[in-house]
């Protein structure tokens, strides 16, 4: 029985991921969806070329939405197996003449032998655009551009298979349906003018105006189980833990809330709380959640601090009070030096004085831990000691992973709090 | 293909000739009768006599124009020399649509009296490429079994509209003379690459005809000594350089001197060059070769007989040594047939037929390496091979070209012997040696009854010989597939045992050697693709779809249809003024036949494309009702092209199919319109979005502009490009003079205009509102006048007026609140809603920047103080802190929608911030909230 469960909790993993599916139509239904539903469908079974963008923060599920769309389109009979679909990604395409290959690549076109494009970059175009002319709106399969990152494309030279793209999808030939993806809300305006000319200005918003309230029955239903639950008995189970309803789960969830609304986050968090569930404990339980939040929300560089030796503590707490002093001005590792000796010297039990090299040493391990970074990168002229440094912590950092190093010294903390302790 | 440019790159002169036949005091113009080309390479000219039937370069390389020479004349300055001509025209030169006039198959050989007054009949005398051979037939009477392609054959006239039987006194008396003596003095360029039958028949000519009388004085010459040593030492070098070989040219003998102009001439083939370094024997040591040839021979017994024919034939533009070569074999194989065949001759099959072949030729060594000079000049064209062949049988080649000379005018075929004669007869006694030397041997007297036999043979084999030449004539390229055209297998079995026989002397071998090697060569040069090629000739195409597109099945659906940018419209409304101005433009030049420059501007959307592809698409209109003549229409796009040098390969490729590299291409283009062979179609070449041809130094602005000035060019070139003041910003001062001042510039469409375009669009279709209709075109008037962006909008407001109104109804139109809709979807700006939509430690953010802003004073603030802000605000507003690492997660986050900019991560803490909206947009999104 328990290995049953266990084989079934560890299914989750996978369901809860699937879950987004199931999901997303409900929230985009409104519009969106069938905005661009409705747009591909036209290109697919009329025949008619469109252009649109797709904007959205990161996480806010445009690949998503889109490849929903797709998969919802490619369902119909009279769509399926009539279109083209070509991918292409800005951070993988970096240059219009990838983008061509991999276009020519993608459709199959005549001068692709096995996996390699023949040609140069300049036949690949003529080629490509003599094959999308020779195309007519009513004989030629319709394509699907797909362009990922699209403000990356903008940035090619001149825009050439922007332009070409959009100007194909603004003639008479080969029906197209050019969708960005894209998360730069000023994306238009990188696009050159008779670029954006072409472009039919139909952009689909994908900014999510959730109320919390709606946020938490997100949350309800990632976490709960499909009715097709291979083990009923447990699915009622886990459905009907009331895990929203606790306090500190709201708190938790509101405060992930309050950071960001994206769904991918919502995710690691929730992932983080589900891996926590074990055949022991067959539920999500608050403090999972909790510890999955505190997982997430940690700061990386205190943690650093954490594994730091006092020596070095107390080079960071010097460096801090230089901060203090001068202003934020940048430092060199005399001043810091100098610091710590006032500091040794004025009362020091428990730190010995180290040697100068010693706290060198010390010093150029913060370098590589980049907590301290040079402000020029030229190292060669200046001496290492006068080298000019700035501290890349913030005060609240420092102070609080010293409230919780282990085993601190009480002069040390005490000097932290005040330069003149 | 290559036939013709190979001729191109040769260098020629041109000189008037004769006696001065008149003068034109008013034109200032003296006539003459006969024009003197003078090739590069050639040791004799090509001359061409008024009334000749003459082709002129074209930028068809396949098929120069074909005229008659009326007149040459040349200005007080004797610089430039004109002609005068009658032109006839090719089949394929009719205009498409009016082929079908012919009401039969044309015959390839037939051409069309070209009867046009309005075509420019004078052409620049340097234009000529040489002679050809016209014949006139009657209309009723059959074409007439042709061997060779070099005649042509003219039964009708073409008057641009009509084929008409041709009125016999247009044409002048001369007309129905056949030109023997032209054939034979034809320009070389002509003869010697193009058309092997000619060549064929020359070089067979000689041999029928000069056998019967050796020549005593020849037969004279031929005892007398020669120094072997020197010309030896000068032939190595030949076969090591060439170039040196042309300096050293004075210590050949004249045949040598004879192959190097002609090879001089030939080099324009690159594949010719290779192949004389390849042939050079100089190295091979005599035992090798003999091993060699041992191993040749027993490969070539193995070897299908087609094999070897292949590679003979193969070498096309040198088709004629090749050809003499084997009727050289031919006489050697019909040496054993015969009874006075030395007994030492072999049959085919012997291996020691070296030494039998030195035996027949004489025992010495530096006989050898005469051999291998003979076989250079042998790889040259044609009257190489007469030397060669006399090289075989001194005595009795002699005499016949001795007698060519006499006969040379008399009969065609004698014609090329002649001028071969003509070039030895400098250096006369420079062929006396070889002559000589095959004197000396014994067997010259049988030799010589030998050919007397041959002379029979060679009638019978005739058939078999032309057959060789037909592929070569078809296609230069296709070598690989001759020998399947080449007839009979028993054609080819006697030629493989000629091969064989010839295979045992040296000589041949090493001929063969460099015949297996070019043509290696050959198909590299001349076939463009080779197996990473063949895409190129794909024929791009997208898939067809398997089921058909839906037609519109609503109004809305029909309207969006007619809608769409791309539908093309009866008519373009609203600019008939520019339409009426390009269009005069154009039509002016096209029916003057000059060229000229326009210039368009005017912001995207503005219709200037469209305006001018509904002006060339009347002007074809009436071109094809005869009202205005016909012209060409190429379209190149800055856009559609990767690097401003590929307009000369687009242009190019557009104009003639060919494709070349940018380099070529420029040059060839500007051949093309520099050239003053007349055109009769005039180009029209549209430019879109011309500033993306600028390159540093622009020259290919400079070349579109200025080939529209040349005399000849007949070109007429429309720009387009988005800024009025273009030429000014952009273009250096030579390239802005060249453009000119015919400009236009297409205003932003008014709201009227486009509320009229959208109405002649939509042509009765019910579908949207009056009031709906204005709001969008004052609106997109107001913004920018960009006609797309209106029927974007237009099409956009027809999808959600029919998502608003369900399925129930078809019937609704596109009312204001829709259009109210779009244009908040496309015109709002996202920041406010994006800003409202964002998370609340993200609202929180921004509202740090700006107290930061404020507080500093500046519009840029480090991460490390927005972020101390950012507690301070969180604090006030009752949320618990966020640590940096989450600040800084939000702060990228912002960055990424743009709402922020920051530098490029990497600082961390010391991360520079600002803002990407304004302070005021901000505060506004967050007071709403």
């Amino acid at each position: 029985m328990s290995k049953r469960k266990s084989r079934e909790t560890h299914m989750l993993l996978g369901e809860c991921l699937s879950q987004v599916w199931m999901l997303l139509p409900r929230l985009w239904e409104c519009c969106c969806f069938r905005h661009l539903l409705e747009l591909l469908r036209r290109t697919a079974v009329h025949g008619e070329s469109n252009s649109v963008l797709i904007v959205g923060p990161r996480g806010s599920g445009k690949t998503m939405l889109l490849s929903y769309v797709l998969r919802e389109l490619l369902e119909e009979k009279d769509v399926n197996k009539n279109v083209l679909q070509v991918h292409l990604n800005g951070l993988l395409q970096t240059d219009d003449r990838i983008a061509l290959k991999e276009i020519t690549r993608q459709l199959n076109l005549e001068n692709v032998v096995g996996d390699k494009v023949f040609g140069s970059f300049a036949e690949n175009l003529a080629f490509l655009l003599e094959a999308l002319k020779k195309g007519n709106r009513s004989s030629s399969r319709p394509v699907f551009f797909i362009l990922d990152e699209f403000d990356l494309f903008a940035h090619h030279k001149n825009q050439t298979l922007l332009y070409n793209l959009l100007d194909v999808s603004q003639s008479a030939q080969a029906p197209v349906a050019v969708v960005g993806l894209t998360c730069r809300l000023d994306v238009l305006e990188l696009l050159e003018k008779r670029v954006k000319s072409r472009f039919s200005h139909r952009q689909i918003h994908l900014l999510s105006a959730l109320t919390f309230r709606q946020y938490l029955e997100v949350v309800c239903t990632q976490l709960s189980l499909p009715s097709d639950f291979p083990d009923s008995r447990f699915s009622e189970e886990w459905n009907n833990s009331k895990l929203t309803e606790d306090k500190s789960v709201e708190d938790v969830l509101q405060k992930h809330f309050n950071i960001s609304k994206d769904f991918r986050s919502l995710h690691v968090l929730l992932l983080l709380a589900l891996s926590r569930v074990t055949t022991s404990s067959p539920a999500i339980q608050p403090t999972d959640l909790v510890e999955a939040r505190r997982l997430c929300a940690a700061d990386y560089k205190a943690n650093i601090l954490h594994g730091l030796s006092i020596l070095e503590l107390c080079l960071i707490i010097a460096m801090k009070h230089l901060n203090e002093i001068y202003e934020g001005e940048p430092f060199n590792f005399q001043m810091v030096y100098n610091e710590f000796k006032k500091f040794i010297s004025r009362k020091s039990r428990s730190i010995h004085n180290f040697e100068k090299p010693v706290v060198m040493k010390a010093f150029e391990h913060l370098q590589q831990l980049e907590l301290v970074k040079p402000m020029e990168a030229s190292t060669t002229k200046i001496q290492r000691e006068y080298q000019l440094m700035k501290l890349l912590l913030d005060h609240s950092q420092i102070m609080e992973s010293l409230q919780r190093y282990p085993q601190c010294p009480t002069d040390v903390k005490q000097w932290a709090a005040s330069a003149f302790a | 293909m290559s036939r013709y440019s190979m001729r191109l790159r040769i260098k020629r002169t041109y000189e008037l000739e004769g006696r001065q036949i008149g003068t034109d005091r008013k034109l200032k113009r003296h006539f003459y009768n006969t024009l003197k080309i003078k090739v590069d390479g050639r040791p004799e000219d090509a001359v061409v006599n008024v009334g000749d039937y003459i082709i002129i370069e074209s930028d068809d390389d396949d098929n120069p124009y074909v005229a008659q020479l009326l007149k040459l004349f040349c200005d007080e300055t004797r610089k430039v020399k004109k002609a005068l001509v009658q032109w006839y025209v090719h089949y394929c030169e009719v205009p498409k649509n009016k082929k079908k006039l012919l009401g039969r198959a044309p015959h390839p050989q037939e051409i069309f009296y070209y009867n046009d007054p309005s075509c420019d009949s004078e052409v620049d005398a340097e234009t000529i490429l040489g002679k050809v051979e016209v014949k006139h037939i009657k209309v009723e009477a059959p074409f007439p079994e042709t061997q060779t392609n070099n005649t042509l054959y003219v039964k009708l006239s073409w008057d641009t509209k009509t084929f008409k039987a041709i009125d016999m006194g247009l044409t002048k008396p001369w007309d129905t003379v056949t030109t023997p003596p032209k054939q034979g003095t034809q320009s070389p360029v002509v003869e010697s690459p193009k058309s092997p039958p000619p060549s064929a028949s020359s070089q067979r000519g000689p041999a029928l005809r000069a056998l019967p009388t050796p020549d005593p004085t020849v037969m004279r010459r031929a005892s007398s000594t020669s120094s072997y040593t020197s010309r030896t030492m000068s032939t190595g070098k030949i076969r090591s350089r060439e170039a040196e070989s042309i300096h050293s040219a004075s210590k050949l003998s004249a045949s040598k001197l004879l192959s190097e102009k002609r090879r001089g001439r030939a080099t324009s083939g690159p594949a010719v060059r290779k192949k004389l370094e390849l042939s050079s024997p100089g190295k091979l040591i005599e035992e090798e070769m003999l091993s060699k040839l041992m191993d040749e021979e027993l490969a070539k017994k193995v070897s299908s007989p087609t094999k070897t024919i292949e590679l003979s034939i193969s070498l096309v533009p040198l088709m004629d040594p090749r050809k003499s070569r084997r009727q050289e074999d031919e006489e050697e194989e019909a040496f054993p047939l015969e009874p006075l065949q030395s007994p030492d001759q072999p049959t085919a099959a012997t291996l020691d037929s070296q030494d039998t072949t030195r035996d027949l030729h004489g025992p010495s060594d530096d006989e050898f390496v005469e051999e291998g000079v003979t076989r250079i000049s042998a790889k040259t064209p044609q009257r190489k091979a007469t030397p060669r062949r006399s090289n075989l049988r001194g005595p009795s080649r002699t005499p016949s070209r001795r007698k060519d000379l006499s006969s040379a005018f008399r009969e065609p075929s004698l014609g090329v012997l002649e001028e071969a004669e003509h070039e030895h007869s400098p250096a006369e006694p420079a062929a006396t040696p070889r002559s000589k030397r095959k004197s000396a041997q014994l067997v010259s007297g049988k030799i010589l009854k030998q050919l007397d036999l041959l002379n029979d043979q060679e009638v019978d084999s005739d058939g078999g010989e032309e057959d060789l030449f037909v592929p070569s004539k078809i296609d230069l390229q296709s070598s690989s597939d001759e020998d399947g055209m080449n007839g009979s297998d028993d054609e080819l079995v006697s030629r493989k045992s000629r091969r064989v026989s010839s295979s045992q002397t040296p000589r041949s071998t090493d001929k063969r050697r460099s015949s297996t090697r070019t043509p290696r060569k050959t198909p590299s040069k001349k076939a463009p693709p080779p197996a990473a090629r063949t895409p190129r000739r794909a024929t791009p195409s997208i898939p067809t779809r398997t089921l058909p597109a839906r037609n519109p099945d609503n109004v809305l659906e029909e309207a969006r249809a007619r809608l769409h940018v791309s539908s093309v419209p009866e008519s373009l409304p609203c600019r008939e003024q520019e339409f009426q101005d390009i269009y005069n433009f154009v039509e002016s030049k096209v029916i003057d036949g000059t060229g000229g420059c326009m210039y368009i501007s005017g912001v995207p959307g503005t219709g200037k494309t469209a305006t001018v592809h509904e002006v060339i698409r009347c002007l074809q209109q009436s071109a094809v009702q005869d009202e205005i003549p016909h012209f060409h229409f190429i379209e190149i796009n800055g856009m559609k092209m990767t690097d401003p040098h590929q307009a000369y390969v687009q242009i190019l490729q557009k104009l003639s199919n060919q494709k070349a590299t940018a380099d070529h291409a420029a040059s060839l283009l500007e051949k093309r319109f520099s050239n003053p062979a007349p055109k009769k179609e005039t180009t029209v070449l549209l430019v879109d979005e011309l500033d993306l041809l600028w390159t540093r130094k622009q020259n290919v602005m400079y070349n579109l502009f200025d080939w529209p000035t040349r005399r000849h060019a007949r070109l007429v070139v429309l720009t387009i490009a988005n800024t009025m003041d273009l030429p000014e910003r952009i273009m250096i001062n030579r390239v802005a003079s060249r453009l000119g001042l015919t400009r236009m510039s297409f205003q932003p469409y008014t709201f009227k205009q486009l509320q009229q375009i959208i109405t002649s669009r939509l042509n009765r279709v019910k579908a949207f509102e009056e009031d709906a209709l204005q709001l969008v075109s004052r609106k997109v008037a107001a913004l920018s006048g960009d006609a797309r962006r209106c029927l974007d909008i237009c099409r956009r407001a027809t999808e959600i007026c029919e998502f608003s109104g369900g399925k129930q109804n078809g019937a609704r139109l596109v009312g204001m609140s829709h259009v109210m809709e779009v244009l908040n979807e496309m015109f709002s700006s996202s920041y406010v809603t994006a800003i409202r939509c964002s998370s609340v430690q993200e609202q929180l953010f921004l509202r740090a920047v700006i107290a930061e802003f404020r507080r500093l004073g500046l519009e840029e603030a480090t991460f490390q103080q927005v972020f101390v802000q950012h507690q301070a605000l969180c604090r006030v507003e009752g949320l618990q802190p966020i640590c940096v690492s989450e600040g800084l997660a939000v702060c990228q986050r912002l960055g990424a929608c743009r709402l922020l900019l920051l530098e490029p991560s990497g600082l961390d803490l010391l991360l520079r911030v600002r803002l990407n909206v304004s302070q005021d947009d901000v505060l506004y999104a967050l007071k709403a909230d």
